[in-house]
């Protein structure tokens, strides 16, 4: 292969297949090179997407795509040791148009990178890029084994861990910017799921936990349905996992064998266990000359706590890089200033103005008190209202006794939480 | 559900290459008292055998954790060779 390409994208994962697709709309010749033996093969996520970003791309996708099931029931659940608290939100709106779908990674991306190949895209998957290629200090093309290719522009859409923007200097990796998620799928029968949860057939739940699962270590469980399996996990911020000596690995096992959990799972088949690493605040440089950087590998991620929107943020950032890449090719200009518009887009749609947003929660999020000290209180009141053994108290006696010596302390945070989520 | 974490990996496909992608400085480990690998790695692929640490890179799920938590900046972290390592059926 000796042709020059105008983009050659590595790695077809949304971010890579979104740029990819759009690339190839456009009429341009791309390449994208995928290191797994397909698309989605090394891929990993909690499991839903919010819809909006994808259907601006390829309108009604779910009519073709492989989503599981459209997400109306929104539960958390407060976690200690013997009980919980469970706030549940069932919306029918969320239905029409759809809100958010559960997905498995392995099957949407294949099918999402076929997209882009549909629309002309060369996809190379076994193969790993180990290199950028640089010519008068700036990017033209890629390294994979002896094979050199070159392109006017390179798009990183390498992942979280993204040894490309680490190579072009834009990228240090620090363990307190990322948090390290573990997954397991639990098959069932279609029936099982949705009498468990309490769902309508192809209607989906997404159920996050917060508080003993972690073992007081900031981060969360969380529980989709998919059609006929469980996605189900734990997310902890890494520094904190390892101040806390507690071992990755048992968090896991000892959120399956949790009470409230071990109903919701019990009769299931594990199929597949998994990892993978979550940039909750590691910022990247955007560009260099010749070099884009989208989705993860760029940091471009929001949890919100409820909410982690990651997927949307590929999407969006791979067309808008697409877009930028569009501008660059009619000046013949692919330097720094130049490709600086794809900062601009993503100022100017949701992605950079929702890290704004949300440019504190990482920090909040890092809170032990939220994992430890709430979801107990909950439970303790809860447990407090429930018990009868004798004279009632009123509620607000009951919090304002179980809050003891807390209460300066529950107001910051509560004034912190809503600033920054 | 209780089950081992090899049992885990025994339920995950690979394409087992020759070459490590992972090689870990083990004279720096020495020198490390905490040993956070033993615990932060999601598929236990960091051990003690007779006190030194020993990475087997067969069954790791390329997650990325090792590249920085290693607090000693002892792991040398790459992905393994094009179609190799984990492939995942669910992801
Ligand atoms: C446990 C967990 C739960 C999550 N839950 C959610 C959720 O519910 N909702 C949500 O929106 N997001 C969620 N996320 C985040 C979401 O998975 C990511 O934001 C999303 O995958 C980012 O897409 P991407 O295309 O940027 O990167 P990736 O999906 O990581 O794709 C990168 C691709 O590049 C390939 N690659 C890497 N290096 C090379 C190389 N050198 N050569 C060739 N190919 C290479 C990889 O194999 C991969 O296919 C979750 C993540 C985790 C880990």
């Amino acid at each position: 292969m000796s042709e020059k390409f105008d983009a050659i994208i590595v790695g077809a994962g949304p971010a890579g297949s979104a740029a990819a697709y759009s690339l190839a709309k456009m009429g341009f010749n791309v390449l994208m090179v995928e290191r797994g033996k397909y698309p989605g093969a090394k891929n990993v996520m909690g499991g839903r997407m919010y819809a909006y970003a994808l259907n601006r791309l390829i309108p009604d996708f779910w009519k073709e795509a492989p989503v599981e099931r459209c997400v109306t029931r929104e539960k958390l659940t407060l976690l200690s040791e013997k009980s919980s608290v469970t706030l549940d939100f069932q919306d029918n709106e969320l239905l029409e148009p759809p809100n958010s779908f559960t997905i498995l990674r392995a099957k949407f991306d294949q099918w999402f990178a076929n997209k882009a190949v549909e629309a002309g895209a060369t996809l190379i998957p076994n193969i790993r890029v180990d290199d950028l290629l640089w010519k008068d200090k700036r990017v033209v093309g890629i390294v994979a084994g002896t094979d050199k290719l070159e392109a006017n522009v390179v798009i990183a859409a390498d992942g979280a861990v993204s040894l490309m923007a680490e190579k072009a200097g834009l990228k240090k990796f620090l363990a307190k910017e990322f948090a390290i998620g573990m997954k397991e799928i639990i098959e069932f029968s279609g029936k099982t799921i949705e009498d468990r949860f309490n769902l309508a057939s192809e209607e989906g739940a997404a159920q996050l936990f917060i508080g003993q699962c972690t073992k007081q270590i900031p981060g969360g469980a969380f529980i989709y349905t998919n059609k006929t399996s469980l996605s189900l996990g734990i997310v902890v911020y890494i520094n904190q996992l390892i101040e806390s000596k507690v071992e990755a690995y048992e968090l896991m096992r000892e959120f399956n064998s949790n009470p409230a959990i071990a109903k919701l799972i019990a009769g299931g088949k594990i199929v597949e266990y998994s990892a993978h690493v979550i940039p909750e605040s590691s910022r990247t440089g955007l560009f260099t000359d010749g070099l884009l950087v989208v989705g993860d590998a760029a940091g471009l991620l929001v949890n919100s706590g409820i909410t982690l929107m990651g997927m949307d943020m590929a999407i969006a950032s791979g067309m808008a890089a697409a877009e930028a890449v569009k501008i660059a090719i009619g000046k013949n200009d692919f330097l720094k200033k130049s490709l600086s518009y794809y900062e601009y887009l993503l100022k100017n749609d949701f992605v950079l103005a929702d890290m704004h947003t949300f440019k504190r929660s990482p920090k909040f999020l890092q809170n032990t008190r939220l994992y430890s000290l709430y979801p107990e209180l909950a439970c303790k009141l809860f447990h407090r209202l429930a018990l009868v053994k004798g004279p009632k108290k009123r509620l607000f006696d009951e919090f304002l006794e179980e809050t003891k010596g807390k209460k300066i302390q529950i107001i910051r945070d509560l004034i912190k939480g809503l600033r920054s989520l | 559900m209780n089950i081992s974490i090899e049992d885990q990996l025994g339920l995950i496909s690979f394409e087992v290459d020759k070459e490590k992608h992972i090689k870990v400085e083990t004279s720096i480990c020495r020198q490390c008292v905490d040993k956070p690998c033993l615990r932060f790695c999601p598929s236990k692929r960091f051990t003690l055998e007779k006190g030194e640490i020993v990475h087997n890179y067969e069954g790791c799920l390329e997650c990325g954790s090792c590249k920085f938590a290693c607090p000693k900046g002892a792991v040398d972290f790459s992905y393994p060779r094009g179609g190799y390592g984990v492939y995942y059926k669910y992801g």
